[in-house]
């Protein structure tokens, strides 16, 4: 038989039962809609996760020293005190790969405004953090090196910080705050970043000169941490080999050594992220997989039903010649068209639900592609496998019981 | 003699139901030739209706040989006699076996659309042709339930010539008609064959066999009598003297 005909006549009998049809695609409809729904979930967040993580800059790379030790006993990551500040200005010199750094140390401390106070993080760096982590002052100005110098009583705030001591709105800049009882001037507000991928809200800081922290605040002698940025992200590798070397030599390690330090880039951290919200998916993914596999059975316990409805057309058919196997097509096109309409119904309706998703939770959602196509070939995997066994059961009937059949 | 179009030597059918062995056919010999219109007649489980499987090729022999229009059906697989009914062979049967909800034209093209040689035209063209033939050109469109039964035997009929079979087989053609209807469809049968084509029709009613040029009875599975009709009734002035029933002069 033609596929013409062959198309004609599947067309013909499903319009037969309308309803039947219907609700057998339904179940088709259902699981690929939830599996387009889950997905772009699923991406959506990996996404957001994504470009927050590389909106930190994906050419960041983090220098702690190791952890420390006392008579045996190690002490957590990073509480090393054998990073100084010429350790800093020595990588920052002497390698080629890196574009920005910056020494980092960082305290806590109360603030104090009139009668609003306000506990957060304050980091003392120089002005390439900015530059570094891709942060804009919003009004006012940046502290300069030469407030590093003179270790200025200056400081940065974030926009979590300016409201709860001054208020909604208000105008802070030039204005005095009292962190651990010593007033700073603040010079400029940064501009609003909201969460981070881990739910850390990043406007609850305050950043002041490198000096100013250290001596006036810490009285420390080393540095907590660099922060460098790579010229590009494709130079993260050869950035991490100069820093290794230079730091290595000054602190008189051999190359067989274990290094006293750690390099982190945040690609690391971005890989990791990414891997946990990519296992979510899949397992949202794979839940609404198995809808789509009830809806195949659904295929294949009406197609079993219809070969029994339909024993004497088939009959007939044959008597005029029909082969197995153009019988065969014929149901197997019938299930196929079945699983095929309800595919696509399918990646309508989940790209509706994902906007509906989007809009009413604002949930950040992405349809891919890949999704749809993978939905679309699965979709008619399923009919082809589920309308096989019915169709063969139809094609091996014997043309005279079939004729026979009441 | 003209050509032989059906060659039976020796035909044996036993089924198998269980332990028991069926003899439903137990060595039948019989040659149909071109032109022919053959009615085959006996009790029910004489084993007309396997005689009619078996050279309607939708069933094998056990034993013996099978010769239709000079292809020996023993050989061939269960395609090649799909493909073998597909072009020789015409079905009529007792209840008619049209397909529901689609048009008696579509009913008539079926044989057709499992024939890749024919194009959509030559398809349609053909199924008209059949319909006027048959004498429903004007109840192409109609579904199956829309016809009487006269009509619907009438579409069957269309169906079964119209891929050009050299046999056209009707089981039991009559069975569900009415004597008028009979007679009309009979008639068709009786132009059909005028025309050249060959008819071999299974009926219980020795009534519907007068018409036929041969009878041939069954029994038990052998053939006991193979007779030539010397004056066949014509069905078609039978029914011009036929008076026109009508409902109400009855009432």
């Amino acid at each position: 038989m033609k596929v013409k005909n062959l198309l004609k006549a599947a067309i013909r009998s499903l319009a037969k039962n309308k309803m039947r049809t219907f609700l057998t695609m339904l179940g088709i409809i259902i699981g690929v809609a939830s599996v387009i729904t889950m997905l772009a979930i699923g991406q959506g967040s990996r996404e957001s996760i994504q470009s927050q993580i590389s909106s930190l800059g994906t050419n960041v790379m983090m220098i702690w020293p190791s952890a420390s030790s006392t008579g045996g006993v190690r002490m957590e990551a990073g509480t090393s005190q054998r990073m100084t500040l010429d350790d800093a200005k020595a990588v920052a010199e002497r390698c080629p790969s890196i574009m920005y750094l910056t020494p980092k140390v960082r305290t806590s401390g109360q603030m104090v405004v009139g009668s609003s106070n306000w506990r957060t993080s304050v980091f003392g760096v120089y002005p390439e953090y900015f530059d570094i982590r891709n942060l804009k002052i919003e009004s006012g100005n940046c502290f300069t090196m030469n407030d590093d110098r003179s270790a200025a009583k200056v400081c940065v705030a974030g926009q979590t910080v300016v409201t709860n001591l001054f208020g909604e709105n208000a105008d802070a800049v030039g204005r005095y705050i009292r962190i651990n009882k010593i007033p700073f001037k603040i010079l400029g507000i940064i501009e609003k970043k909201g969460q981070n991928a881990f739910g850390q809200d990043q406007d609850d800081i305050v950043l002041a000169p490198f000096s100013t922290v250290q001596k006036r605040m810490l009285t420390i002698t080393y540095i907590q941490s660099m922060l460098a940025s790579a010229k590009s992200e494709a130079l993260i590798p050869q950035a991490t080999e100069e820093i290794t070397e230079v730091l290595k030599t000054r602190h008189r390690l051999g190359p067989s050594e274990d290094p006293d330090f750690t390099i982190r880039t945040q690609s690391d951290i971005a890989n990791t992220a990414t891997a946990t919200s990519r296992i979510m998916t899949i397992l949202l993914a794979s839940i609404a997989s198995i809808s789509l596999l009830v809806g195949g059975i659904g295929i294949m316990n009406i197609m079993l039903v219809s070969v029994t409805e339909r024993t004497r057309e088939i009959g007939i058919r044959m008597s005029v010649g029909a082969r197995g196997r153009d019988v065969l097509l014929q149901f197997l096109i019938e299930a196929l068209l079945i699983s095929l309409i309800g595919g696509l119904i399918g990646i309508g309706l989940g790209m509706f639900v994902s906007q509906i998703v989007a809009n009413l939770m604002s949930w950040p959602v992405t349809i891919t592609v890949q999704s749809i196509f993978m939905s679309f070939v699965f979709s008619s995997a399923i009919g082809i496998f589920f309308g096989w066994y019915p169709a063969r059961k139809a094609a091996r009937l014997n043309p005279i019981d079939a004729l026979r059949y009441e | 003699m003209s050509e032989t179009i059906i060659s039976v030597k020796n035909l044996v059918k036993i089924y198998k139901m269980g332990d028991v062995e069926v003899h439903a056919l137990r060595g039948v010999n019989l040659d149909i030739h071109k032109g022919d219109f053959v009615a085959i007649m006996g009790k029910s489980g004489s084993g007309k209706s396997t005689f009619m499987n078996i050279i309607g090729c939708l069933d094998v022999p056990t034993r013996g040989n099978y010769l239709l229009d000079g292809v020996d059906i023993r050989s061939l697989t269960k395609d090649q006699l799909a493909t073998l009914r597909n072009k020789k062979i015409g079905f009529v049967f007792q209840s008619f076996n049209l397909l529901a909800r689609t048009t008696a034209l579509e009913n008539v093209e079926l044989p057709l659309m499992y024939n890749h040689k024919v194009s959509s035209r030559e398809m349609q063209e053909r199924s008209i042709k059949a319909l006027e033939d048959v004498g429903l050109s004007d109840r192409s469109e109609h579904l199956p339930n829309q016809l009487s039964g006269g009509e619907q035997q009438r579409v069957a009929i269309a169906r079964s010539l119209v891929n050009d079979p050299v046999v056209i087989l009707a089981d039991e053609p009559t069975g569900n008609l009415d004597t008028r209807t009979s007679l009309e469809v009979m008639a068709i049968f009786q132009d059909l064959n005028k025309r050249g084509i060959t008819i071999v029709i299974v009926t219980h009613e020795s009534d519907i066999a007068t018409f036929t040029k041969r009878n041939v009875t069954f029994r038990d599975g052998r053939i006991i009598r193979s007779v030539e009709n010397e004056k066949p009734r014509n069905a078609k002035e039978e029914l011009a003297l036929m008076p026109v029933t009508n409902m109400e002069d009855d009432l």
